[in-house]
């Protein structure tokens, strides 16, 4: 018998999805995704989760709602840190508590902790425990996270060809080859934030494809190359201890510093906590840089027309700058 | 160097007597009030939480007295306290305020910096004054810490309980103007003396309630709106689950000294969250576990609004709730909370409390009605 393994369509999604879906694959599960984010969904997630927590949060409950009755198992790992002396956001480290505790009726989750705060080999001992759900062959496991590891790595590789994520996760396991390169004559526009906001077009409201039906080139941060992410970020007078954190940051400080971006839109859950730090620091650097900075802050009763209006008119101003070089009148 | 420090609760008294006794001079921020957090709420960014909004208020109005030299603690996550040293020292600079921060991090693998900064703050290279200096600071902060949970009982059962709230004031006006710890022992003393004056019914029955949730708001009473006051006039004897002097006990000394009674709310937390979320969102669940244990009649759990390990805790309070019956409450603070609202709520929730105790000790009275 095949299990159904549940993962849902929020928060970690993006950033890991190739990689868990593969390994569960290898390991001869069956994966089953829940629907993409919408109406239904947030209004389920909303009901079902404690009023203050931010949108994604909101949004991920509803996730695991339209999956607990398909499935034999979830897939919600404890992420506590992803790299060395760091951690995600608070929110993430509770994660698999917050669900059981407020939706009932769950199948069993599976939540491993993934720790590598103090050492990588708790990567390792992660991977083994959550195959051992399925099976108790070690090289089985080992070959089925090392394949995994591959789609991953191409993934990842298109990510940094400059493919956004939401098209990237369909087309990873292609043999396609396409090579898009940014227009030069277009406006480079960079939308900063975490990837399960960026991403999730009913979260984002469909930000990204918006912009480039204008002609303008996105750059996120998951494009920037790491090295320049952590170079840029390891500038901070005191160390970014959010993993989340030192990519926006380095990803945000690299392109300004490069000059190489015309704007920088700031997507943002409402009450997110990290971003209540990043935002202040991105905009101080923008400013030092005159570069034009906007924030779109999301909850879910955000109205998609003030946002399109927003954004509409940011767009404007910043191609009035290249065109009447900073001349604006004030009188309009 | 004239030192400041933000306010955080009791913890001002302290530091206070550490700093006399190492022969600094200290100016004190004036009492938190509304004018605090306006300033601090002009000057911060919009969606921080509000210990940093009453922080930088607690800065511009000792800058305004004449501080140049600001102590701060700092932390490495996850909880976004760790980034407000940074962000306290942009703001300061932006308002064009010339002074000096000293931030006490953990050492992160760095200790000589951390003991250079020390030594920076306390003026002397001398390890062992600054030892002596410390353990001063600490035993004072232990023993208003000490006062105040005295006063938190008697509150509850005199027969005038503003009585209590006047000794306590001038409590806290006078220990500005004293110096040093003989004089501020003393003057403990002499309030816990009058404090026993105060008459008390010994028959009355009271409420137990535990006070749970995010440091800061917990023991800085302006953040809470006198949580304690309000519930002690309601006949309802408070204890706090953290305290000024156990953060310091769990924070500067090592192991085996302090850390014992983390360690079993800890372990009291763990079958419903394993891990740290930052913050004290597991001290908050393993406390209100103990709390449900010594048969306390009543939670209520206070955050500012957004605090990340809270709202984790919050998500997960309710199971406890339901696993121990017994009724908890979240308050959600920020500089937008009206005071009405917020009594209205604690009164309501003390009634649902009496309630339960009618039931459970005089149904007979109440079957049959």
């Amino acid at each position: 018998m095949t299990y159904k393994v549940g993962i849902p369509q929020g928060l970690l999604f993006y950033d890991y999805y190739p990689l868990w879906k593969e390994f569960l694959n290898e390991l001869g599960t069956e994966v089953i995704l829940s629907k993409k984010t919408n109406k239904t969904i947030l209004d389920q997630g909303v009901s079902n989760c404690v009023d203050e927590a931010c949108l994604p949060v909101k949004v991920f409950h509803g996730h695991v709602c339209d999956l607990k009755d398909k499935v034999d198992y979830l897939f919600i790992p404890k992420f506590v840190s992803i790299y060395k002396k760091e951690f995600i956001c608070p929110k993430f480290l509770g994660l698999p508590e917050m669900v059981k505790n407020t939706i009932e009726d769950l199948p069993p989750i599976i939540d491993i902790e993934i720790n590598l705060r103090k050492s990588n080999l708790n990567l390792l001992k992660a991977v083994i425990k959550t195959g051992q759900y399925f099976t108790s062959n070690l090289s089985k496991i080992a070959m089925a996270y090392n394949k995994a590891l591959k789609h991953y790595e191409r993934y990842l590789d298109l990510i940094n060809q400059g493919i956004v994520p939401i098209e990237a996760v369909k087309m990873y396991n292609l043999s396609l080859k396409r090579n898009k390169s940014f227009n030069q004559n277009n406006l480079n526009i960079m939308i900063l934030g975490h990837s399960y906001n960026l991403y999730d077009e009913h979260i984002s409201m469909n930000l990204i494809k918006k912009l480039q039906s204008q002609d303008i080139n996105v750059l996120t941060p998951e494009m920037i190359d790491t090295d320049q992410i952590n170079q840029h970020s390891s500038r901070l007078p005191k160390r970014m201890f959010w993993s989340f954190g030192r990519k926006i940051i380095g990803s945000a400080f690299s392109a300004i510093e490069e000059k190489s971006i015309h704007g920088i839109i700031y997507v943002s859950s409402f009450g997110c906590g990290i971003d209540s730090i990043l935002i202040d620091l991105v905009e101080r650097k923008a400013r030092e840089n005159s570069i034009p900075f906007t924030l779109l802050t999301l909850d879910e009763h955000t109205g998609e027309a003030g946002v399109n209006t927003r954004v509409e008119a940011f767009i404007d101003m910043i191609r009035w700058r290249g065109k009447d070089e900073s001349n604006i009148s004030t009188h309009g | 160097m004239k030192v400041t420090f933000p306010h955080m609760g009791n913890t001002f008294i302290g530091a206070k007597v550490l700093m006399e006794d190492l022969g600094n001079e200290v100016i004190l921020p004036p009492k938190c009030s509304k004018k605090t957090l306006e300033i601090g709420t002009k000057h911060s960014p919009e969606t921080i939480c509000l210990p940093l909004k009453i922080n930088i208020g607690n800065y511009v109005e000792s800058i305004e007295k004449g501080a140049d030299t600001i102590l701060i603690t700092g932390s490495c996550g996850p909880c976004r306290f760790g980034f407000y040293s940074l962000m306290e020292k942009e703001i300061l600079k932006d308002l064009g305020y010339d002074v000096d921060i000293i931030v006490f991090d953990p050492p992160d693998g760095r200790p000589m910096e951390l003991l250079r900064r020390i030594m920076k703050a306390a003026d002397t290279k001398n390890v062992y004054r600054i030892l002596r200096s410390i353990v001063r600071g600490g035993k004072i902060l232990e023993k208003v810490d000490n006062l105040i949970e005295y006063s938190n009982k008697i509150r509850a059962k005199a027969f005038n309980s503003f009585k209590v709230d006047t000794i306590i004031d001038n409590f806290y006006e006078e220990v500005r103007n004293v110096h040093g710890m003989e004089e501020t022992s003393k003057l403990i003393k002499e309030t816990r003396t009058k404090l026993d004056n105060v008459k008390i019914d010994q028959n009355k029955k009271t409420l137990k309630v535990g006070i749970v949730g995010e440091i800061y708001t917990i023991i800085e009473p302006f953040a809470n709106l006198y949580v304690e006051r309000k519930l002690g006039h309601l006949g309802v004897e408070v204890d706090k689950a953290l305290k000024p002097s156990s953060w310091v006990k769990h924070h500067l000394l090592p192991g085996p000294f302090g850390s014992g009674e983390e360690k079993r709310k800890w372990k009291e937390a763990a079958p419903y969250l394993s891990t740290l979320v930052g913050g004290h969102g597991r001290e908050t669940i393993g406390s209100s576990i103990i709390y449900a244990k010594e048969n306390y009649d009543g939670i209520i759990q206070i955050l500012p609004l957004t605090c990340m390990p809270e709202i984790v805790a919050e998500s997960i309070l309710p199971t406890i709730q339901k696993d121990y019956n017994i009724p908890i409450m979240t308050l959600i603070v920020d500089e937008m909370t009206g005071e009405a609202g917020y009594q209205t709520r604690l009164e309501a929730f003390v009634d649902l409390l009496w309630k339960r105790w009618e039931e459970d000790n005089h149904e007979e009275l109440l079957s049959g009605s």
